[in-house]
């Protein structure tokens, strides 16, 4: 007899994340595909009234764990408090999905338990054992693993899986469990917030104009940058361009960078290595600006142009130009 | 300030990542090597630590005999102590065995020349990614952790630590010893100079050969997800281009 699916639902100070659909929506599919009771984990007395909004994705359970130091974010509280609710239900899997906290959250509790953990996960399946799937390299390689234990603990991939709210009247029974967490435990919640206002992000820019090593100099950004706010843009770059110092980091497309999916990306002067691939390949659509005709960037693109970029922008900018005056 | 840094040798792949015969390795055949990002990163940041705090920063691999490589670069960008635990199983090992074996390990050093105030893992390694061994490593030493670290102030024995979110930034203020999962960004990495690659050429490497049972994930295979085939349209090969890629701007509703 197997327990029910615990599935951690993300929030920052009752505020639901983006996420959260992601991880209702595959804890419900999981469900229905094992048999088995799902039930929303929300933590802390914030997240009380966020049980209606997990109703829509169709999940009749959820518990709303309370203590004092449950106030605010903080991965060792969080992890504890789910220890504490799967000891007393013994859940057969406790779910997430694999962003900053989902990810830190269920190590904790994994950790805490002496479990295993999957970390972003793509197939979640039952076999004789836990048969997963999960990403290496950013995405670039997939692992089939078998997780030799009873309770499964994963996260599922960000962004591989489509929310689906779930037809018919939803009902939810949000159970409140108090629970008993040491207060030394507190030593990682939030201190402070700094809240930045930025109009369009790297992550949400519908153009992204990006260089790499060909564009030669920090200077040579001048070019791109002009370019990106003429198309209501941002400018983006490789790591080859951050390691010289020419852009900082926050404007880095790729693994250890920005995942980014803008209607148009504009990659000038990149080769188009894997790691940097990754962050891109999420875009709708791909002009490469590049002298090799060869290069990586440009054989994966839709559209192309085979020249120096230093040429090409000018030109596009004064094309530009020229039709909306 | 006494400050350990937990690095991973890993491949540095270029356009593609071949799978070895037995599925269960990348092919490293024509590959070169170097340090996870997010770890040379925190290296980075170790060695401004020490370079305004004074102390000294240990850094330390479990990996092949060859990541030594990884170790005596480390010297040659500020490291001062270099620890191997040798794993010539051929493959990594499962996220739970590095991290029993990282505990037992710390657990020694800090036995012989006292506790660390301050270790550092990389956020995730860059090729396995597990998100797990620096959180493991800390829960076992009871010691408060913090991941997806993008800034770290020190002030007596508190690290204030931030993490870039959306909307902003989270501050963290973990008091030492304290554990934290650095990211790609929070500084940038020097390269070694002529005096750092000596100093690399005379470390000392410890060997702690360690022995640690495996964990319950097991690596099946490796495979590539499904590759999109693109058939590439090239609007040109000079400035004339730029005609057609504003046509392309224009069809796409962002001009
Ligand atoms: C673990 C790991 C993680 C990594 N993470 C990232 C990451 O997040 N993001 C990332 O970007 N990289 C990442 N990298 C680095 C990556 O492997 C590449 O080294 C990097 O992306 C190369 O940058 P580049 O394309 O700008 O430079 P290069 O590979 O040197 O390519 C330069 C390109 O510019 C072209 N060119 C030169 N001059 C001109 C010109 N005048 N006009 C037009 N074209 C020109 C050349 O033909 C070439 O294609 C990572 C590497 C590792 C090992």
């Amino acid at each position: 007899m197997m327990g029910e699916i615990l599935v951690f639902v993300e929030h920052d100070q009752g505020q639901l994340s983006p996420s959260a659909g992601e991880a209702l929506t595959a804890a419900r599919e999981l469900g229905e595909r094992l048999s088995q009771k799902t039930a929303a984990v929300l933590v802390g007395q914030a997240a009380e009234g966020l049980g209606t909004m997990c109703a829509e994705y169709g999940v009749q359970l959820a518990y709303c764990l309370t203590s004092p130091v449950l106030s605010d974010y903080g991965p060792e509280t969080w992890g504890q408090a789910i220890v504490e609710l799967a000891n007393q239900c013994s859940p057969s899997v406790i779910l997430s999905v694999g962003t900053d906290r989902g990810n830190e959250v269920l190590a904790q509790v994994a950790a805490r338990l002496g479990a295993p953990f999957a970390a972003n996960s793509t197939v979640v399946q039952r076999g004789d054992a836990w048969e997963i799937t999960r990403v290496q390299w950013g995405g670039s390689l997939l692992e089939d693993i078998v997780v030799d234990s009873e309770l499964l603990i994963a996260s599922y991939n960000h962004h591989s899986i489509e929310p689906a709210f779930f037809p018919g009247d939803n009902e939810i029974e949000v159970r409140t469990v108090g629970v008993e967490l040491d207060p030394t435990l507190g030593r990682t919640v939030i201190r402070d917030r700094v809240t930045l206002t930025e109009g369009v992000t790297l992550s949400t820019a519908s153009v992204v104009v990006s260089g790499g090593r060909g564009v030669g100099s920090a200077d040579g950004f001048a070019q791109l940058e002009e370019l990106a706010d003429l198309l209501g843009g941002r400018v983006g770059c490789s790591r080859a361009v951050t390691n010289n110092g020419w852009r900082s980091h926050a404007d880095q497309v790729g693994q250890t960078g920005t995942r980014i999916a803008p209607e148009i990306y504009i990659a000038c002067g990149i080769s188009g290595a894997i790691q940097h691939w990754v962050g891109a390949m999420a875009s709708k659509n791909i002009l490469a600006i590049n002298t090799d005709r060869e290069a990586n960037m440009v054989t994966k693109a839709g559209y192309a142009v085979i020249a120096d970029l230093h040429e090409v922008i000018p030109a596009v900018i004064e094309e530009v130009k020229r039709r909306r005056s | 300030m006494r400050v350990l840094v937990c690095v991973k040798r890993v491949p540095a792949p270029g356009s593609r990542i071949n799978i070895s015969p037995d599925q269960l390795n990348v092919d490293t055949a024509h590959l070169g090597f170097t340090t996870s990002p997010h770890e040379e990163c925190a290296l980075e940041e170790a060695a401004q630590i020490i370079e305004q705090h004074g102390g000294t920063v240990t850094v330390l691999t479990a990996g092949p005999t060859e990541a030594e490589e990884q170790l005596r670069y480390a010297a040659s960008v500020g490291g001062t102590d270099f620890v191997l635990i040798p794993n010539n199983s051929g493959g990594d090992w499962d996220p739970e065995r590095t991290a029993n074996a990282i505990t037992q390990a710390i657990n020694k050093l800090e036995a012989e020349d006292g506790q660390f105030d301050l270790i550092m893992f990389g956020n995730e390694s860059a090729d396995a990614g597990g998100f797990q061994v620096g959180v493991r490593v800390a829960v076992a030493l009871d010691r408060p952790i913090v991941n997806g670290i993008k800034g770290i102030e020190i002030n007596d024995r508190v690290f204030t630590a931030r993490r870039e979110v959306d909307t902003g930034v989270e501050v963290y203020q973990l008091e030492a010893p304290a554990v934290l999962g650095v990211r790609e960004g929070i500084n940038l990495p020097r390269y070694p100079t002529m005096k750092g690659r000596l100093a690399s050429k005379k470390a000392e490497i410890a060997i702690a050969p360690i022995e640690v049972h495996a964990g319950g994930q097991n690596k099946v295979r490796l495979h590539r997800p499904e590759e999109r085939v693109t058939e590439t349209n090239v609007l040109g090969e000079s400035a004339a281009a730029a005609a057609r890629v504003v046509d392309l701007l224009d069809e796409l509703g962002v001009l």
